[in-house]
């Protein structure tokens, strides 16, 4: 086994999402078959080989500091779930974890 | 036992670029909520970051003030979390490559010994928005702040004490204050803390176990913080107990700190490198251009003071503590006022008002050259200083040129020894007794004779000139 | 009209001559889908009244004689965000999102007088090879509509498979444009990173994700990427290279073009009528005088694990931001901030999207970094390095697209690494940004097999060159399936 079910949690949880236990079942095997799947690259020699995260050739992009007047703040509202008086309403956290 | 203790600080500065480190809405406090922002800052579906070259010159500035070597291959990272006010639930940093690294700060405590503090690495980031948790169950999100620009710094644990840190903080947001990259206002938030404090036994090569407090907003509260964890800190090690890594809450009223956050409760941020945003190359040349770019720093122009204007040392610190007040020095100085003169104007006359309004220089009226003319004006005796004080009142309240002002409102000193001497001669007929009283050894009459010859000319007859009229007089007579 | 029987050059030449007018054209063309789509489901949303409004107002101003997309229908494939146009991605997480702005290539296409017709269904937010992961509707293979029409971009390539549309486009992170090109019959570009932008594409994985054309030709699918390609300052990744005619020279034929077979790309799992096809094509291009050889691209086997890690990351990421507070679906009686995260992204999204979010968190997790990332990233590299050394002597790398023909609707769905293994052909272009191409190659069982072409970085002009040849020298493009029979 590559992973368990309590990291499979562990890592849920990062993730926000959560299982039925049914479905943690099922998620762990295939997440283990997966995690298999790519341990595979441990046989590749990659000492001294530099990592690749970009396939572009722009570099050195910038954008001059350049203000530009804020979206209509009604059209961006448009999509959110609840708001109120030009804020965006969500439930509160029970614990102050982060500021 | 006796312990040592180290402090670690990592302080966060928002930086007032036009427009928001990766989009370009704009960057200002106190506007109404969700303003300024657009779906960038929002993170509507398939948007993407847009890096400001600001963001990165203003970094870089703060980088050079503070000595550190400019890292010319940069890139930028995503940290990951979820929060209200973090809406793309990542916020870009530069975990690999902070933009600067390797510099030092000097700070000086009260008894005058002076400390270099090691500054470890510096970040270019990005602020999170505002959450407001309110009594109904309901947090409320405003987006406005949400990407402005950030410079973390993070200095090497070479504090170790509260004091130091004191200092530490003072002296960066003077620094910091003077790269112009951001006016570092603490009540305003755009300057925060995060702390971290240890001990170990005196002479252990070994740190102890750290706690945190993070988002600290007031220089006050770092001190007393860390005054506090020391002792709770030396009191379980002291009672055979063990400091437990976890984030802890500086709380006001108490003066004590608070469990927060365990470390099996810790965040794992899973950095990795911001795929949106391609390497950037900082070239030697754009550095030179940035380092060109910093106005002089506090330390320089203190130098300048006390040795190119004989300013004593104290005042030059006093003058220096804002670039604000030490701009408008130079440029008083530069519109041709004496130096002297106007040191003791700002530190007296400026300062007071400041205090007694509570305001800032910029919230007045006041311009170096009103003030310069206004000097020049005392100096070459076309007003009385007790003119002045009114001048001053004048000019600090309304944008008013002082020299035309006293001359429409007939406030320029009589000293034309042409006009004063017929007016002296007539008191001096009027007053008999008063030069019999001179000539017999009492002093006092000159007063009284002074005092005859102000009200005569409704107080605006030059003193100086008066006095040596009169005596002149007084011995012909 | 008969959109198998037209190129975008003859109905462009229709609506110049008057012969019909952009807004009929427009009619018919819904009148179609209404018939054809009932059948095929590629289809998730129509925008009708707008796209005839426009049509109308083109007939005003009368089409414009140089612009040859001008008039003219696309379908979007549903993870492009449209203004005003709800665009869901497939998933239940978007079901009811109206984006406010338009992506790059939507006001790139109107420039160039495109009419949106609708968008496509696909994959959930672009992740799968069968279409299957749709949150809404399954799309058919209009060559049998029991078998899947390959994915993400499984609605794009069956719309003109059916002959719904001339033209749409799809995104393609894995292979997603190429791979249901190939099992539809059709031809499907991705073209080099870079080359379009991503502004206003719902992320999947920032470093892989490219927008590219689905046609019937490959001169219509030139014609296409003329329009969307080009350096956008809202997408720092976009290059600021000029960008080339692409149907310029594409008639030069490829005599003295040397080509590459990689010998990996036909190992383990390839059909043996899909490598016969591409042996087959083989011949045909030695035939029109180019030089064909074998060669060796090593670290190819390692594509599926290094794609799935990277992937997977990006995805996490980029996908947190569905977390029902700003838009998007939020689940019902939420108590608490933990509820709205956890409630309405369980909720929200399809396993496929969950199995590749956990699949990223857990690589980029503490104590997983530099085991899964950080060697993904490095064996990219050398995935990398074996297309620059191949580069070195050919212009161009010939191999199948997929290892088989489309599969049946339900067979794979359950087993998500033999799913995985079905990328193993298109990934590594993904993984190095090449542009890649699948067209026409043959037929096995009735079912349409693909060709692939790899160009180097920013040489797509090779790869139509190469590509036009191919088809003007065989017929497959010019096979018609028979709408709801067996082929």
């Amino acid at each position: 086994m590559a992973i368990g079910s309590e990291e499979v949690k562990h890592v849920a949880g990062l993730a926000k999402l959560a299982f039925k236990d049914e479905e943690l079942a099922k998620f762990t095997g295939q997440m283990d078959e997966i995690i298999n799947m790519v341990q595979q690259l441990s046989e590749v020699d990659t000492t001294d080989v530099p990592v690749t995260t970009h396939v572009t050739d722009a570099i050195n992009t910038l954008r001059e500091d350049v203000a530009v007047k804020g979206t209509d703040r009604d059209l961006l509202m448009k999509n959110v779930p609840q708001s109120q008086d030009g804020y965006i309403k969500v439930p509160a956290i029970i614990d102050e974890s982060e500021e | 036992m006796n312990f040592e203790t180290t402090v670690g600080l990592e302080v966060h500065i928002e930086m007032q670029t036009n427009s928001k480190a990766y989009s370009p809405s704009p960057v200002q406090y106190g506007a109404e909520q969700n303003t300024n922002t657009n779906v960038i800052d929002w993170g509507y579906p398939g948007v993407l970051p847009e890096i400001n070259k600001g963001a990165l010159e203003f970094g870089m500035r703060a980088a050079l003030a503070l000595h550190c070597d400019i890292t010319q291959d940069i890139g930028f990272d995503r940290k990951n979390y979820f929060y209200p006010d973090n809406p793309k639930a990542y916020q870009i940093t530069q975990a690999r490559t902070p933009i600067g690294t390797n510099g030092w700060l000097e700070i000086e405590l009260e008894d005058g010994t002076k400390k270099k503090i090691g500054i470890r690495e510096m970040h270019v980031e990005e602020d999170a928005g505002k959450n407001t948790h309110n009594p109904d169950g309901y947090s409320y999100v405003d987006l406005n702040r949400q990407g402005t620009p950030l410079i973390e710094i993070v200095a090497e644990p070479d504090i170790s004490s509260a004091d130091e840190a004191y200092a530490y903080l003072t002296k960066l947001r003077q620094v910091i204050q003077f790269t112009g990259i951001s006016d570092v206002k603490m009540e305003e938030g755009s300057m925060r803390a995060d702390v971290n404090v240890s001990i170990a036994p005196i002479g252990s090569d070994k740190l102890g176990v750290r706690t945190e407090m993070k988002n600290l907003n007031s220089f006050e509260h770092v001190r007393k913080g860390i005054q506090y964890e020391v002792k709770r800190q030396e009191r379980l090690l002291m009672s055979g107990g063990e400091v437990e890594q976890e984030t802890r809450r500086f709380d006001e009223p108490s003066g004590e700190t608070i469990l927060m956050r365990s470390k099996e409760e810790a965040n794992d941020y899973r950095y990795f490198p911001e795929p949106d945003l391609p390497p950037i190359h900082i070239s030697d040349d754009w550095i030179e251009e940035v380092r060109a770019s910093i106005p002089e720093m506090p330390d320089k122009r203190r130098e300048r003071y006390t040795q190119d204007w004989g300013i004593p040392a104290y005042d030059a610190g006093v003058l220096t503590q804002t670039k604000e007040m030490s701009d408008f020095y130079d440029a008083t100085v530069a519109a041709g006022a004496d130096p002297k003169l106007a040191a003791n104007w700002l530190m007296g006359e400026v300062n007071a008002y400041l205090n007694s309004k509570q305001v800032e220089l910029s919230d007045t009226a006041l311009t170096p050259e009103h003030l310069a003319t206004m000097i020049k004006l005392i100096e070459d005796e076309t007003i009385s200083s007790k003119i002045a004080k009114k001048v001053f009142k004048e000019i600090i309240t309304n944008d008013t040129e002082p020299k035309a002002w006293v001359e429409s409102k007939g406030m320029v000193q009589l000293s034309d020894p042409a006009k004063l001497q017929p007016i002296i001669d007539k008191v001096l007929d009027n007053n008999e007794q008063s030069i019999e009283d001179f000539k017999n050894g009492k002093d006092r009459a000159i007063g009284f004779l002074v005092g005859q010859i102000m009200k005569k000319t409704r107080g605006m007859a030059n003193p100086k000139m008066v006095n040596k009229l009169l005596m002149a007089s007084l011995k012909e007579r | 009209m008969d959109y198998f029987k037209n190129d975008l050059a003859s109905i462009h030449d229709d609506l110049v001559n008057k012969k019909y007018s952009v807004e009929e054209l427009t009619k018919s063309t819904f009148d179609n889908i209404k018939k054809v789509d009932k059948e095929i489901e590629a289809f998730l949303k129509l925008d009708e009244e707008r796209a005839l409004e426009k049509a109308r107002k083109i007939d005003e101003r009368g089409v414009k004689a140089d612009s040859i997309l001008d008039g003219i229908g696309i379908g979007i494939k549903d993870n492009i965000v449209t203004k005003d146009l709800t665009t869901t991605a497939a998933s239940k997480m978007l079901e009811n999102f109206e984006p406010i702005y338009n992506a790059t290539v939507m006001d790139k296409l109107n420039d160039a007088g495109m009419i949106t017709v609708g968008k496509l269904n696909m994959d959930e937010f672009a992740m799968g090879s069968s279409t299957e992961n749709s949150a809404f509707k399954i799309t058919k293979n209009v060559w049998d509509t029991t078998k899947v029409p390959g994915g993400s971009s499984g609605g794009s390539a069956a719309a003109v498979a059916s002959g719904q549309v001339l033209a749409s486009l799809g995104s393609d992170t894995g292979g997603s444009i190429r791979q249901p090109a190939a099992f539809n019959g059709i031809v499907g570009v991705k073209p080099t990173y870079g080359r379009v932008s991503r502004y206003g594409l719902i992320a999947f994985a920032s470093s892989l994700d490219q927008i590219g054309p689905l046609t019937r030709t490959v001169k219509d699918n030139a014609l296409v990427l003329n329009a969307i390609s080009g350096h956008d300052a809202h997408d720092f990744t976009s290059s600021s290279r000029e960008v080339p005619d692409f149907t310029k020279g594409i008639e030069d034929g490829v005599k003295g073009m040397r080509i590459a077979v990689p010998k990996e790309y036909f190992g383990e799992g390839v059909d043996e009528d899909v490598a016969n096809a591409v042996k087959d094509a083989v011949k045909t291009f030695e035939s029109l005088g180019a030089t064909v050889d074998e060669v060796s691209l090593p670290h190819s086997k390692y594509g599926v694990p290094v794609y799935y890690i990277i992937a997977s990351s990006e995805a996490s990421s980029n996908l947190q931001r569905y977390d029902g507070i700003r838009y998007g679906f939020r689940a019902k009686d939420v108590k608490n901030l933990e509820d709205v995260y956890v409630r309405s992204r369980s909720e929200g999204f399809g396993d496929e999207v969950k199995r590749r979010i956990m699949l990223g968190t857990f690589s980029l997790s503490a104590g997983s970094y530099d085991a899964f990332f950080k060697k993904a990233a490095q064996v990219r590299t050398l995935i990398c390095q074996d297309f620059e050394n191949v580069y070195k002597d050919y212009d161009l790398i010939l191999a199948p697209t997929s290892p088989t023909t489309a599969y049946g609707i339900g067979e794979e769905i359950n087993d998500p690494v033999t799913m995985y293994m079905n990328d193993i052909l298109t990934i590594p272009v993904n993984l190095a940004g090449l542009p890649g191409m699948s067209l026409p190659a043959g037929f096995s069982n009735g079912l349409p097999i693909g060709l692939q072409l790899i160009a180097p970085r920013f040489a797509e002009s090779t790869m139509y060159r190469a590509g036009y040849a191919f088809e003007q020298s065989t017929d497959f493009h010019k096979a018609i399936p028979t709408l709801g029979g067996q082929n």
